[in-house]
């Protein structure tokens, strides 16, 4: 079956809607044309993730659609960009390309402010106040976004990215395929944690390990969690997603007890009842962790917390693990990337001083490991987000070591990188 | 010469010589600003996809690929074209976005499984869009 539109929508091809319309109107069915979609789905949201900049095309692009009177006819949120506005010296300007991502950064996303969008520079929209409701159709960009509001919140979205997630808001409309369709959200493989001690089960950094073997094994499908504890913390959730979705292309993962659509196992898997089975072990887990610990300098040079963004509560656990304690070792920077709502709740709470005081800064609007924040020189960083442990590396050129909250905050005061190879049983 | 059909993904003609891809390259932090394959974890690494037929199974990676594709036809060092084996949503929409911006027109299509097999390294490949169908003309 070709695509369909309504009466409606072919006028928005048209041009009776004004020409930012009919030009995202083009790439919306262009795209379902491509994917094999039968419609157009209306969608609630959009969480926009073209406002990195990569380059002159994309800026183009956005200052286009403004040319054009292009305005979000839905509440449309933005992706981290490449400059922390409010704290505008934390962004390195010493070469001619820094410059460059500095100023076309700035001007990208004012492009897209002027389109309509709420300023929320925060990869994890889903902090926010308003969520998308369990069934509900949404087209969000930012892979950690995606499967976290496909996992956790039960909403429904396609893997959608730059250019797209601006042409949906614009349109309100996205192609019927993919994620929003009840056949394609069902588990596709079972990783069984049975078998992991509650010790581990209760750990931090085990979720983002957890993250990144889903992802190597999953792939681009959908992979079942069984045997994690029913009352999982959502930031440990958003750790699996984000960490899943950078090992592998993973979109939308269960966990049976506890995600919205795995009440049971035999739910989760719906028809694929007979889904290959990984058993995900203790030997596993820290080969994983192993693995995407590249670091072998003994000297810490940074600490990179909040990738995806910090929670409140990721914030006030920090908090307990610093302040109080022993000061931050010289010459080691500690930073925590978060979105501004989150910030101005810590601040409330009376947790940004103290930190701060203690030698934390603060990154909002972007993160440390899509600009140029962290100092010429740093060789060895320590993290608690798998994301950023699997990026980091080739994108700024620093070893890594995933860790425990608490081994960050123990090296971070001795200066020393110090972890437990052996850490899960 | 041999001629293969398969599918139309975007429009547009384009000749080239063929760079086949052992495995896919994910456009985001995978094709540099010179359009080589920066990707040292990919055995083509150091490959210039510029101005190739650039053959390969699948898409990959981030989906700000969009983004980086549409960046490498403004600067003219993108692929002349792309053939992959199963239509891929983030190329398209940097070729899309490319097309409505610059006027290049870089035509993506897909072909079977067969015939992506049969396409060699290296080879002088064309690629031309009749209707829905992507006529693919091989010179070896």
């Amino acid at each position: 079956m070709p695509l369909t539109l309504t009466p409606d929508e072919e006028a928005m091809l048209a041009g009776e809607h004004g020409p930012a319309v009919a030009l995202s109107m083009r790439i919306i069915t262009e795209l379902g044309r491509i994917r094999g979609a039968e419609e157009l789905v209306d969608i609630d949201s959009v969480h926009i993730d073209g406002c990195i900049f990569y380059g002159q095309a994309g800026l183009d692009f956005a200052q286009r659609l403004v040319e054009l009177g292009g305005q979000v006819q839905v509440p449309t949120t933005v992706n981290v960009g490449s400059v922390d506005l409010i704290h505008p010296h934390l962004i390195l300007q010493n070469t001619e390309k820094e410059r460059w991502v500095a100023q076309g950064g700035r001007d990208l996303m004012q492009a897209y402010v002027d389109l309509g969008c709420r300023q929320t520079w925060t990869c994890a929209p889903y902090q926010m106040d308003s969520r998308p409701e369990t069934g509900s159709n949404i087209a969000w960009a930012e892979s950690n976004a995606i499967v976290f509001a496909n996992s956790v919140l039960g909403a429904r979205t396609d893997r959608y990215g730059d250019f797209v997630d601006i042409a949906a808001a614009i349109t309100g409309k996205a192609p019927r395929g993919g994620l929003h369709l009840d056949a394609e959200r069902h588990g596709d493989v079972v990783l069984d944690c049975t078998g992991l001690s509650v010790e581990t089960l209760a750990l931090d950094v085990t979720y983002p390990v957890l993250g990144y073997l889903a992802g190597a094994i999953a792939g681009t499908t959908n992979p079942v969690l069984l045997g994690i504890p029913a009352d999982v913390s959502e930031d440990r959730l958003k750790a699996v997603g984000a960490a899943a979705a950078s090992s592998g292309g993973v979109a939308l993962f269960h966990v049976v007890g506890r995600t919205p659509e795995a009440p049971t196992l035999e739910a989760a898997l719906g028809p694929h009842a007979d889904a290959p089975v990984q058993h995900i072990t203790a030997q596993r887990l820290n080969a994983a962790r192993q693995e995407l610990s590249t670091a072998r300098e003994e000297q810490l040079d940074a600490v990179s917390l909040g990738t995806p963004h910090a929670s409140v509560d990721e914030i006030g656990e920090a908090y307990d693990a610093i302040v109080g304690g022993p000061p931050l070792a010289d010459g080691v920077a500690f930073y925590i990337s978060t979105g501004r709502s989150v910030f101005a709740e810590a601040e409330r709470r009376g947790w940004v001083s103290p930190l701060e005081d203690w030698g934390v800064t603060f990154v909002l609007d972007t993160c440390t490991y899509v600009t140029s924040i962290l100092r010429p020189g740093t060789r060895t960083v320590m993290t608690n987000s798998g994301k950023w442990a699997h990026y980091a590396p080739g994108n700024m050129g620093v070893d890594v070591v995933l860790a425990t909250l608490g081994e960050c905050v123990e090296s971070a005061i001795t200066g020393r990188v110090t972890w437990n190879r052996e850490l899960f049983t | 010469m041999r001629t293969i059909t398969g599918w139309r993904v975007t429009s547009g003609d384009a000749q080239g010589a063929v760079l086949k891809l052992h495995e896919p390259v994910s456009f985001w932090g995978g094709i540099g600003p010179e359009g080589d394959i920066i990707d040292v974890h990919h055995p083509q690494h150091g490959a210039v996809v510029t101005g190739r037929i650039l053959v390969m199974r699948s898409g990959r990676g981030s989906s700000s690929g969009t983004y980086v594709l549409a960046e490498l036809l403004r600067l003219g060092i993108a692929p002349a074209g792309i053939i992959l084996t199963e239509p891929d949503g983030i190329i398209a929409t940097g070729a899309l976005v490319a097309a409505e911006l610059y006027e290049s027109r870089m035509p993506i299509a897909t072909v079977s499984e067969a015939d992506y097999a049969s396409i060699e390294d290296g080879v002088t490949a064309s690629i031309a869009m009749v209707g829905d169908e992507a006529v693919i003309s091989l010179v070896d």
